[in-house]
């Protein structure tokens, strides 16, 4: 960047690599900006109660957009989580009527644990696309929980207090929410920085051949990976129920599309190689807050959807663009 | 000519898979006749034109995410323009929505060469976009359709003094076999077609060749944008209503598609196999249910068999690039 100083360069190129380089700062502009807007279209709205309602409900959605940030910078996608996670809350919701909370949990991972798995040997081993694979194990697990949801319809269902607890409540006006997720997010940011699983999963989307020849071992890194993603889909699934109180079987399936949208705005590559998980975060945050304008301007569901549709292919193109400039 | 073969062999190879569960099925239900064999038919059409749809793209080397949601669209279009209208608008509105589904393909083709992004990223785009344009056009399932559209469908095309081959001959039939016919027979032997299959197998070496690549991708995924739309209509005409939430055509339209020989690599394969593959695939779902199980356990080993299905596809096409 320091030819930047010495040559002049124009404007518009300059202010690309400002952004391809420093992704982050212009995110943080939008989300500013977005909040702005929402403070001038309904003045006041902005204050502590909507700050902590907005993490609250950020969380979930950052969680599920950290499973597509992994899984993408392999070059892959887990469309999945939303099953997952409405697998794993409305098993646990059933399940702790007859069991220890504790032991309803490990029952409500094992199904993520096994998709996972199956996504991991599917597209590590056969190779399937990523997105033909978890949009059939999805379509399988939704099969699955409705098969299962006939054996307890007679027992109800109900909600562990302390999942409850974790989900709406507030300690000094900060949502508990957050210590679940600050640990799930300092992990997440170490694994991909610091540690060689995380160099892994970089090696394999930005150059698989390379990564291949160089000793990676893929399938188990892959499996490894979607297994991974499908355990912390689980987790969401426990925190959502908990933040929205009513098992159902299509729970979390409204979180699957925001999710890509938020980990392709926070700057993670869709084609692998390339993001990181701060950016998702802020991705995540700029989507609730875009979703809560969007109620405030009466948008009804489906204009929302278009909206995520344009976001994907906008950003993805616009990255594109950039990459090619350099 | 061994690939010539070799297809050709898979095809008859399916189409004998699909006697042999005829014979299945007849042999669990003693009665299954002609009038299971139409609605069996009736249930395969919008199906057979999602395959049909997702077959055109990938022989082009792409594929096509927004199928489902394309038919989802244009259903609830032609039921909501339906509702209340006369039987002759009717004439007016399959135009419409067959244009309609040309225009929207062509747009994924425009988008996916001009922003050069690839065809799985662009076509999930638009596949929450065509969703999302579908809940706007109907919140909920309803809409109607004109009578003599559902008509068209629904009983067994006559012919005189042989009632015992005509009542194995449903309507729905003909009408799929007539609307791929139109569209595939012209394409396939034409240069287009061709060009469709250059790009599939190498873009550069068609580029190369003077194959006008662009244009090609962008016509292959309008047909496909077509055949999505008839069946978006096919839905429409079967149920009666439109509904805004795309059913499991993605997934069966790839699996069929990966079934009938059509190697996801693009650039080989024909129309008919995937069809059969899709016949096979709807009947062994009937098998399931003949034999009484419970319709969501159905639904598990359907989806598992096509997961199956897919999964073997990229083990060979794997193996045939090492």
């Amino acid at each position: 960047m320091s030819t930047t100083a010495i040559q002049p360069v124009p404007f518009g190129r300059r202010l690309k690599r400002f952004m391809a380089d420093r992704p982050l700062i212009p995110l943080i502009i939008l989300l500013v900006i977005l909040v702005v807007v929402l403070q001038i279209l309904r003045p006041g709205i902005v204050n502590e109660r909507w700050l902590a309602n907005t993490i609250k409900f950020a969380i979930p959605l950052a969680i599920l957009a950290g499973c597509q940030t992994m899984t993408m910078l392999t070059g892959g996608i887990d469309l999945s989580v939303g099953t997952v996670a409405t697998m794993s809350a409305f098993i646990m919701a059933t399940q702790v009527v007859n069991h220890d909370p504790a032991v309803a949990i490990l029952i409500a991972l094992v199904p993520a644990v096994l998709i996972g798995l199956v996504n991991g040997i599917g597209v590590g081993v056969f190779r399937v696309h990523p997105l033909i694979m978890t949009l059939g194990t999805s379509l399988i697990g939704t099969g699955c929980l409705q098969v299962y949801q006939r054996t307890v319809i007679a027992s109800g269902a109900k909600i562990p207090p302390f999942l409850a607890w974790l989900g709406t409540g507030l300690t000094y006006g900060v949502p508990n929410a957050l210590l679940l997720f600050v640990p799930i997010a300092v992990l997440i940011v170490l694994t991909l920085n610091r540690t060689g699983f995380g160099r892994l999963l970089y090696a394999v989307g930005d150059n698989e051949g390379a990564a291949r020849l160089s000793g990676v071992r893929y399938w188990q890194v892959i499996t490894a990976l979607y297994v991974i993603s499908s355990v912390l889909a689980g987790i969401t699934g426990l925190l959502y129920i908990g933040l929205i109180k009513a098992p159902s079987l299509s729970l979390a399936e409204p979180l699957v599309l925001p999710s890509v949208a938020a980990a392709v705005i926070g700057g993670t590559s869709i084609f692998g190689g390339r993001g990181g998980y701060t950016g998702t975060i802020i991705g995540a945050l700029i989507l609730t807050v875009l979703t809560t304008l969007l109620t405030i301007l009466q948008m009804p569901e489906g204009a929302r959807r278009i909206l995520f549709g344009l976001i994907v292919l906008f950003v993805t193109a616009a990255y594109l663009r950039i990459i090619e400039d350099r | 000519m061994t690939r010539l073969v070799r297809r050709q062999g898979w095809v008859a190879g399916l189409l004998v898979l699909f006697v042999v569960l005829l014979v299945i099925t007849r042999l669990i239900q003693p009665g299954y006749g002609s009038g299971d064999f139409g609605s069996l038919v009736r249930a395969v059409l919008p199906y057979a034109f999602a395959v049909a749809a997702q077959t055109i793209v990938v022989i082009g080397g792409g594929i096509d995410l927004s199928v489902g949601a394309m038919m989802a669209l244009t259903s609830v279009t032609a039921a909501s323009m339906m509702d209340g209208a006369s039987e002759e608008y009717a004439l007016f509105v399959v135009p419409f929505v067959l244009a309609m589904g040309l225009v929207l393909g062509a747009v994924n083709g425009m988008l996916i060469v001009v922003t050069r992004v690839p065809d799985i990223v662009v076509t999930l785009a638009t596949l929450f976009v065509l969703q999302g344009a579908a809940l706007l056009v109907l919140g909920a399932p309803g809409g109607a359709v004109a009578e003599w559209l559902r008509a068209t469908i629904v009983g067994t095309v006559p012919i005189p003094g042989l009632p015992e081959i005509s009542a194995w001959i449903p309507k729905a039939l003909v009408l799929l076999v007539v609307c791929l016919c139109i569209i595939w027979i012209p394409l396939k032997r034409s240069k287009l077609g061709l060009s469709i299959y250059a790009i599939g197998s190498s873009e550069l070496a068609a580029f190369r060749s003077g194959v006008p690549v662009a244009r090609t991708k962008i016509i292959a995924y309008a047909l496909s944008g077509l055949f999505a739309a008839m069946g978006g209509l096919a839905l429409t005409m079967s149920t009666g209503i439109g509904a805004p939430i795309p059913g499991p055509y993605l997934l069966a339209s790839v699996a069929a598609v990966v079934l009938g020989g059509v190697a996801l690599g693009g650039g080989k394969g024909g129309l008919l196999g995937p069809i059969v593959a899709v016949f096979v695939l709807r009947l062994v779902r009937t098998d399931l249910t003949l034999l009484a199980i419970d319709p969501n356990v159905t639904a598990i080993i359907e989806g598992a068999i096509m997961v199956a299905v897919v999964m073997f596809g990229a083990f060979i096409t794997m193996r045939g690039r090492q």
